[in-house]
C-alpha cells in the first residue's frame, strides 16, 4: 500500500498492486544488475565471514581451555622442561599476535603444525583420511537425495485432500520413526542384524566395497526419511495453491500436474531442506566412522579429544568447518541456479 | 479546537538509486470537527500519510502540525501531542492482541491520557466505551476470537476513543469488512461525529464510503495530492483527470458498466 | 484455555503422551531409589550373560542388571537433558531480547552471526565447546547447551519480530504504551506458548545429543552413567547380548519420541491437520460423449447440496439446495457476503471440489458432462477446452515457476493438440484480445513480471486458448483498484463477446454485478434467495436484496441519513418471513 507505482498515464498499462510487493519499500540492492548475481555475491560474502569466524575461533580453541593445556594433554607425571620443550615447539610462548600470524600464515603454506600424540604433521593426517570421509558422506547424500523425492512426491499425491489417510498416517509415522532413531543406535542395529546375525557385511573397516554398505546406510536412512517427509509436506502444502486449482480446471493429465506444475515449486524449500541434511551428514560421519571404525576425520576429531591433541583437533575442527561451509555455498548456488525466484524473494 | 495539517510532507523509502518517494510534498488540512476523506489507490500513498501522523514512520521532509505542534519530531512536547492522534487499523483480525480480553485492550486506550486512574473508574470507562460502540460491556472479559470481524472493528474505535484523541485516523477501516457490517461501522462513525464533535482523516480506495462520511476530500495518487476541496464540488465538478477515471470506475446500482473507453 | 487443553489430553495422542510424560518422570524420580541396589549389585557368576526373563537386558561384565541400570541411567539422562535445554533456551531469550533492543545496524550484525553459527550442526558445536570444558558430564551439558543457544537465539528474535509487527502493537505504541511495558503486556504473552512447544521438540534433540556424546566418551564417564555411555558398552558386547546396546537405544528413542510428541501436542499447526476425505466418485469409463444442442443450458444443477468434513470429522452442509442453470452466451451473477456459498456453488459447477467436500444433487451438468461422477477422458478434455476459470487473487492463481506462455499454451496443446507454433500464435492473439502489448515478449516472462490487473487479464486469455462456452470468474476484480477493475472487466466483456461464452460472474458487489450481467442471482447462507434481471433490481421483492441494495453507499446516498442495516443475526428465513428491512 505504500510504494508509489511510477507515474504513468491514467489510461495506459495499469500500476502494480500486488500485496507481496506493498509495504516497506525494497531494499536496495548490492548491485544494480541482477538479482541472482547479488544473491551470489550476498553468500559468498558471508561464507568469507564465517570462514574468518572459524579461522579465529579455532585458533582460540587452545587458548580458551582453563588451565594448561600442554600440562593437560602431556598428563601430570612428564617432568616441567617437557612440558617448556612442548610449549616452545608448538609456538605457545610466543605473544599471542604474533601466534595467530604464524597460524594463518602456515595455513596458507598448508603448515597446520605437528600432532603431539604421533609426531606427525597434521596436514598429511588430514589429507590421508579426509577423501574416506568425502566419499561416505557424498555417497550417502545422494542415496538420500534420490530415495526422499519419489517416496515423498508419492505419499503427497496419494494423500492429498485426506484420502488414502491410513496410509498416509502409516507413512508418516514409519518416517517419524526412521527421523528419530539416532545414527549411531541405527549403526549398531545393523551391526547386530546384518553383520553379526547374518554375517552379510563385515562389521568395521573401510576399504572393501562391502565395507561400505552399512555405513552408507546408517548415515543415509535418517536424513533420507527427513528429507521425504520435507518433500511430502512441501508437495501437499503447494498442492493446496490457488495455482494448482488452476491447473485443475484446465483438466491437465496428473503427470502434467504433478511433475510440470507442482514439483518445481517445492524446488527452493526442498533444496533449503537438503542443505540441512548435507550439513548434518557431515556432522554424522563422526559417530558413524567411530561406530565402524573407520579411518576417517570423523574418528580422528573423537579420539584427538580424548588423548588432548590440540594441534590435531584445531586441524580436524577447521576441516570440518570448511566442509560445512562448502556445504552451505554449493546448495545456496545451486538454490540460484534452480530457483531464481527465492533469491529475488530475499532482496 | 484540533486541527491537523500535513505541511509538504514527504517520505522516502530505502537509499540512494533505489529510493522511492511514497509521500511527495503533500499538504492536507483536516479541519477541527470534520471528516476530511482521503481516497488513492493500492500504492498511492495513502496509508503512508495515516502512519506518519501517529508516528510509525518517520517523515523525510516537511512537518505534521496538530493546533500548530510539530508532532514529527523526537521532542517530549512532540511526542505527548502525538498521543492526541489515534489511528484504527485495517485488519480487525491483527489490530487486536488475541491473548488479551477486549476490555483490557480498551484500557490501553486510557494510556493516552496521561491520567491515572483506579481500576474502577477504568473499568466504568471501558462499559461506557464498550456502550457507545454498541457492544454489550459484560462482554468485557471475553478474547477478540469470540468477536466477528465487525465487531472487532468497533473494538479497536472503543480503544482508539478511550484515549480521547483530538484527531481519528481511520485507514480502509471497512475493506475488510462485509457490505453489511460496513454500513454498521460507517453508521456508528456518524453517530460519533454528531455526539462527540470528532475531527477525522477518513483514509479509504472507495469513493463513495469516502463521500458518504467526510466534509472535505482530498484525491491521493502517486505519492501526490491530486485535488482537493469540498466533498461535493470535487465529486460534481473533477478538474482532474484522475479524479475523473476514478469517479467513472465507481459502478453504479443498476446502470450498465461503460467499459468502452477502459 | 482450560478446555482446549483438557480436550488435547483426551485425543488418542493426548493420552500416549501423558503416559510417556509420566514414566519418564516417575523413572527420574523412583528409578535410582527402586533399581539403584539391582543396578550395582555385582554378580560374578552370571556375568556378560544374554538377555533372559530375570534380566531382559542382559548383564554386564561385573554381572549387574543391564535393566535396572537402564533404568537407573533415566535420571542422568533426564536431568542433563533439562540442564542443557535449560542453557540453550536462557542463553537464547537472552541473545534474542538483547538482538531486539539494539540499533538497526547491530541488531543485523547479532542476526548475522547467530545465521553462520545456525549453519554449522550441534555436534560439531558441541565438539568445539566439549574441548573447552572437558570430557565430563558437566562439560558436557555445557556444551550441548551452548550449541542450542543459535536454535533459540533465531526463534525469539523471529517470533519476538513477528508480532512486533503486528498492528496490536503498533496500536499500543501509538497510546503510549513504553517498551518495556508493551514487551510484557504484548510481545511476551504471545511468544510464551510458541516457545515452550519448541522447548519441547529441543528437549528431544538435547537427548539424543548427550546419548550422542556419551557414546563416543565424550560425555558422562565412569563410574557415572547415562544412556548413552551404557550404549557406547553394550555397543562393545554386540556379538554376545545385542540386549545390551539395543536396550539403552531403546529408552533413548521412546524418551526422544515423548518429549518431540509432547510439543506437537500443543503447538497450533496441529490444528491444520488434513481433513478426512468424503468423496468416493464412481468411474464410468464406457459413457458415450453426450450430444449437446447449442440452445440447451451449459450449466444446469438442481437441488445442489455441498458438505465438508468439519475437524471432528463430522459434516456440515454449505449449500442447501441450490437450483440454477446458465444458457449459452448468457452473462450471470451471483452475489452474497462471505458465507453465502456463492463460491462453493461455483466451484461444485466447475467440478473442482477437493476431496474433502461431499456434492449431492438431482442433476449437476456442464454441457451434458455429468459433473457428480469421475469424469471419462474425453469428458476431461471437453470440459479443458469449454470451461475457463478466473480467480480472485491473479498472483497465486498462475504458476509461479512457468512462463506465462506455457501456461497458455498448456490447454491448446495438451487438449486441443494444437502443434507449439500454432498453440504461440494463439496466445498472441488471446493477449492481444486482453489487451495486453507487447504480446510476444510477455508471454516469454514469468507472472511476477505482470502487474495484478495484467496477471488477471492473463487469466481471462488463458481461458481464450481453448473454445470456451462457460467463464467462471470468482470474485476477479475484488483484489484490484476499481480502474484497473474496469480494464479488467472490459477483457471479459471482450472474451464473451469474441467467444459467445456465457459468464458466470461470483461478486460480493451487487453493483458490479448488477452493472456487467444480464442476470442477478442473490445468495445468503448457502440458499438463493431470489433471481432477478439486473436492470430491474428496483423490482427486488426479497428484504434481504433490497437490504443489500441499500446498505450500501452509492455516489447519490442522502449524507444526511444514516445507512440501512441487515439484521445481522437473523437467518434468511427469518429475513423472508420479516415484513421488511429497516431503512
Amino acid at each position: 500500500m505504500t510504494i508509489p507505482p511510477a507515474p504513468t498515464p491514467i489510461t495506459a498499462a495499469p500500476t502494480p498492486s500486488t500485496p507481496a510487493t506493498a509495504g516497506r519499500g525494497e531494499r536496495p540492492r548490492l548491485l544494480g544488475g541482477s538479482p541472482r548475481l547479488a544473491f551470489v555475491l550476498r553468500r559468498l560474502l558471508r561464507a568469507a565471514v564465517s570462514l574468518a569466524i572459524v579461522l579465529v575461533a579455532s585458533f582460540f580453541l587452545v587458548h580458551l581451555v582453563p588451565g594448561d593445556p600442554v600440562r593437560a594433554a602431556l598428563g601430570p607425571t612428564v617432568s616441567p622442561e617437557a612440558v617448556e620443550a612442548l610449549r616452545r615447539s608448538l609456538g605457545l610462548d610466543l605473544p599471542l599476535g604474533q601466534q595467530f600470524a604464524n597460524y594463518v600464515g602456515g595455513l596458507f603454506t598448508g603448515d597446520l603444525g605437528v600432532s603431539v600424540s604421533s609426531q606427525r604433521p597434521v596436514a598429511a593426517t588430514l589429507a590421508e583420511r579426509l577423501p574416506t570421509t568425502l566419499m561416505l558422506s557424498v555417497l550417502s547424500f545422494l542415496i538420500a537425495a534420490v530415495g526422499a523425492f519419489p517416496i515423498g512426491v508419492a505419499t503427497a499425491v496419494s494423500a492429498r485432500g485426506g484420502r488414502r489417510r491410513a496410509v498416509d498416517l502409516g507413512v508418516s509415522g514409519f518416517l517419524g520413526i526412521l527421523i528419530a532413531i539416532p545414527n549411531f543406535l541405527l549403526a549398531v542395529l545393523l551391526i547386530s542384524i546384518f553383520s553379526v546375525g547374518l554375517q552379510a557385511f563385515p562389521p568395521a573397516g573401510w576399504g572393501q566395497p562391502s565395507q561400505v554398505v552399512l555405513p552408507v546406510i546408517a548415515l543415509a536412512i535418517g536424513p533420507l526419511a527427513y528429507l521425504a517427509r520435507i518433500v511430502h509436506v512441501e508437495m501437499l502444502r503447494v498442492l493446496d495453491e490457488p495455482y494448482i486449482t488452476t491447473a485443475r480446471s484446465k483438466r491437465l493429465p496428473g503427470r502434467v500436474l504433478y511433475l510440470r506444475h507442482a514439483l518445481p515449486n517445492i524446488v527452493a524449500a526442498s533444496l533449503t531442506a537438503g542443505g540441512v541434511v548435507l550439513v548434518g551428514l557431515v556432522a554424522g560421519t563422526v559417530l558413524i566412522e567411530t561406530v565402524f571404525v573407520i579411518p576417517g576425520i570423523g574418528s580422528t576429531i573423537v579420539s584427538s579429544i580424548t588423548t588432548k591433541d590440540y594441534p590435531l583437533i584445531q586441524g580436524v575442527v577447521l576441516v570440518y568447518a570448511v566442509l560445512v561451509l562448502v556445504a552451505n555455498l554449493v546448495i545456496d548456488l545451486a538454490l540460484a541456479v534452480l530457483d531464481p525466484r527465492s533469491t529475488i524473494a530475499e532482496a | 479546537m484540533s486541527e491537523l495539517e500535513f505541511r509538504a510532507v514527504s517520505v522516502r523509502y530505502g537509499h540512494g538509486r533505489a529510493a522511492q518517494l511514497a509521500v511527495d510534498a503533500a499538504d492536507l488540512v483536516v479541519r477541527d470537527g470534520t471528516t476530511h476523506g482521503l481516497v488513492g489507490e493500492s500504492g498511492s500513498g495513502k496509508s503512508t500519510m495515516a502512519r506518519i501522523a501517529v508516528g510509525l514512520t518517520p517523515v523525510s521532509g516537511g512537518s505534521i502540525l496538530l493546533d500548530g505542534v510539530d508532532i514529527t519530531d523526537r521532542a517530549p512536547a512532540s511526542r505527548l501531542a502525538r498521543r492526541r492522534v489515534q489511528m484504527v487499523f485495517q485488519d480487525p483480525f491483527s489490530a487486536l492482541d488475541p491473548r488479551m480480553p477486549i476490555g483490557s485492550s480498551i484500557a490501553e486506550g486510557l494510556l493516552a491520557t496521561g491520567r491515572r486512574s483506579s481500576r474502577l473508574d477504568r473499568e466504568a470507562r471501558v462499559h461506557e466505551l464498550l456502550d457507545r460502540v454498541h457492544i454489550d460491556p459484560r462482554r468485557a472479559g471475553e478474547s477478540p476470537s469470540a468477536f466477528s470481524g465487525g465487531q472487532r472493528q468497533r473494538i479497536t474505535i472503543a480503544r482508539a476513543l478511550a484515549a480521547e484523541p483530538a484527531v481519528l485516523i481511520a485507514d480502509e477501516i471497512t475493506s475488510a469488512l462485509d457490505v453489511s457490517v460496513q454500513g454498521v461501522v460507517l453508521n456508528l462513525l456518524r453517530e460519533l461525529q454528531q455526539e462527540l464533535h470528532l475531527t477525522m482523516l477518513f483514509i479509504s480506495h472507495n469513493l463513495a464510503v469516502v463521500r458518504y462520511v467526510s466534509d472535505e476530500v482530498s484525491v491521493m495518487r502517486a505519492g501526490r495530492i491530486v485535488e482537493h476541496g469540498g466533498t461535493e464540488t470535487v465529486l460534481a465538478h473533477p478538474e482532474d483527470p484522475y479524479t475523473r477515471e476514478l469517479l467513472r470506475s465507481v459502478p453504479v446500482m443498476g446502470e450498465p458498466l461503460e467499459l468502452e473507453d477502459a | 484455555m482450560r478446555t482446549r487443553f483438557v480436550r488435547t489430553l483426551l485425543t488418542p495422542q493426548g493420552v500416549a503422551v501423558s503416559i510417556g510424560v509420566l514414566v519418564v518422570i516417575a523413572a527420574t524420580v523412583f528409578g535410582p531409589i527402586l533399581f539403584g541396589d539391582a543396578a550395582s549389585a555385582r554378580d560374578i557368576a552370571s556375568r556378560q550373560q544374554g538377555a533372559s526373563l530375570a534380566h531382559p537386558f542382559g548383564t554386564d561384565e561385573l554381572g549387574r542388571d543391564l535393566f535396572a541400570r537402564v533404568v537407573v541411567a533415566t535420571r542422568v539422562s533426564v536431568l542433563l537433558t533439562l540442564g542443557a535445554t535449560g542453557i540453550s533456551v536462557l542463553g537464547g531469550v537472552l541473545v534474542g531480547v538483547i538482538a531486539a533492543v539494539l540499533p538497526s545496524l547491530a541488531r543485523r550484525a547479532v542476526n548475522a552471526f547467530i545465521d553462520i553459527l545456525l549453519s554449522f550442526p550441534w555436534l560439531l558445536l558441541a565438539l568445539f565447546f566439549s574441548v573447552i570444558w572437558g570430557t565430563t558430564a558437566t562439560g558436557a551439558m555445557l556444551a550441548v547447551g551452548f550449541a542450542g543457544i543459535p536454535v533459540f537465539g533465531r526463534l525469539v528474535s523471529t517470533l519476538a519480530s513477528s508480532v512486533a509487527g503486528s498492528d496490536f502493537v503498533h496500536a499500543a505504541r501509538i497510546l503510549g504504551s513504553g517498551p518495556l511495558r508493551t514487551a510484557t503486556r504484548h510481545v511476551l504473552p504471545n511468544i510464551l506458548p510458541p516457545l515452550l512447544v519448541n522447548m519441547a521438540v529441543h528437549a528431544s534433540v538435547t537427548l539424543l545429543s548427550f546419548a550422542a556424546l556419551s557414546f563416543l566418551g565424550l560425555g558422562v564417564q565412569a563410574p557415572e552413567y547415562d544412556w548413552g555411555r551404557l550404549l557406547n558398552e553394550g555397543s562393545r558386547r554386540i556379538y554376545v547380548d545385542p540386549m545390551a546396546a539395543i536396550g539403552p537405544g531403546i529408552a533413548i528413542v521412546l524418551t526422544g519420541v515423548v518429549f518431540s510428541l509432547l510439543g506437537e501436542l500443543f503447538s497450533e499447526r496441529r490444528r491444520n491437520a488434513p481433513l478426512r476425505a468424503v468423496r468416493r466418485r464412481t468411474r464410468a469409463e464406457t459413457r458415450a460423449i453426450p450430444v449437446v444442442s447449442d440452445t440447451e443450458p451449459v450449466a444446469r444443477a438442481s437441488d445442489l447440496r455441498v458438505s465438508f468434513r468439519t475437524e471432528d470429522g463430522g459434516l456440515v452442509e454449505r449449500v442447501h439446495g441450490v437450483t440454477l442453470s446458465i444458457d449459452p452466451g448468457e452473462v450471470v451473477g451471483i452475489v452474497g457476503e462471505s458465507g453465502s456459498g456463492k463460491s462453493v456453488t461455483a466451484m461444485a459447477i466447475a467440478g473442482l471440489l477437493g476431496p474433502d467436500s461431499l456434492v449431492e444433487s438431482d442433476e449437476l451438468r456442464f454441457r451434458g458432462i455429468d459433473m457428480t461422477v469421475e469424469p471419462t477422458a474425453a469428458e476431461r478434455r471437453r470440459l479443458g477446452l469449454e470451461q475457463a476459470m478466473i480467480f480472485q487473487d491473479p498472483l497465486s492463481s498462475l504458476n509461479p515457476s512457468l512462463s506465462v506462455g506455457r501456461q497458455l499454451r498448456e490447454v491448446s496443446e495438451i487438449h486441443g493438440r494444437v502443434p507449439r507454433p500454432a498453440a504461440l500464435k494463439r496466445a498472441v492473439d488471446a493477449l492481444n484480445l486482453v489487451r495486453i502489448p507487447d504480446p510476444e515478449r510477455r508471454l516469454g516472462q514469468l507472472p511476477h513480471e505482470f502487474s495484478g490487473g495484467m496477471r488477471q487479464r492473463a487469466m481471462i486469455a488463458m481461458g481464450l486458448m481453448g473454445s470456451p462456452r462457460l467463464i467462471i470468474a470468482d470474485e476477479p476484480t475484488t483484489a484490484l483498484d476499481v480502474t484497473v477493475q474496469r480494464q479488467v472487466l472490459r477483457a471479459l466483456r471482450d472474451a464473451q463477446r469474441s467467444t459467445g461464452a456465457a459468464i458466470l460472474l461470483i461478486s460480493h458487489d451487487i453493483a458490479l454485478v448488477s452493472g456487467f450481467c444480464d442476470r442477478v442471482i442473490v445468495m445468503r447462507d448457502g440458499r438463493i434467495v431470489e433471481e432477478l434481471a439486473a436492470d430491474r433490481l428496483e423490482d427486488a421483492r426479497h428484504p434481504y436484496t433490497r437490504g443489500l441494495i441499500a446498505c450500501v453507499p452509492d455516489m447519490a446516498t442522502n449524507r444526511a441519513l444514516p445507512l440501512p442495516v441487515i439484521p445481522t443475526d437473523t437467518a434468511a428465513t427469518a429475513v423472508a418471513e420479516s415484513p421488511e428491512v429497516r431503512t
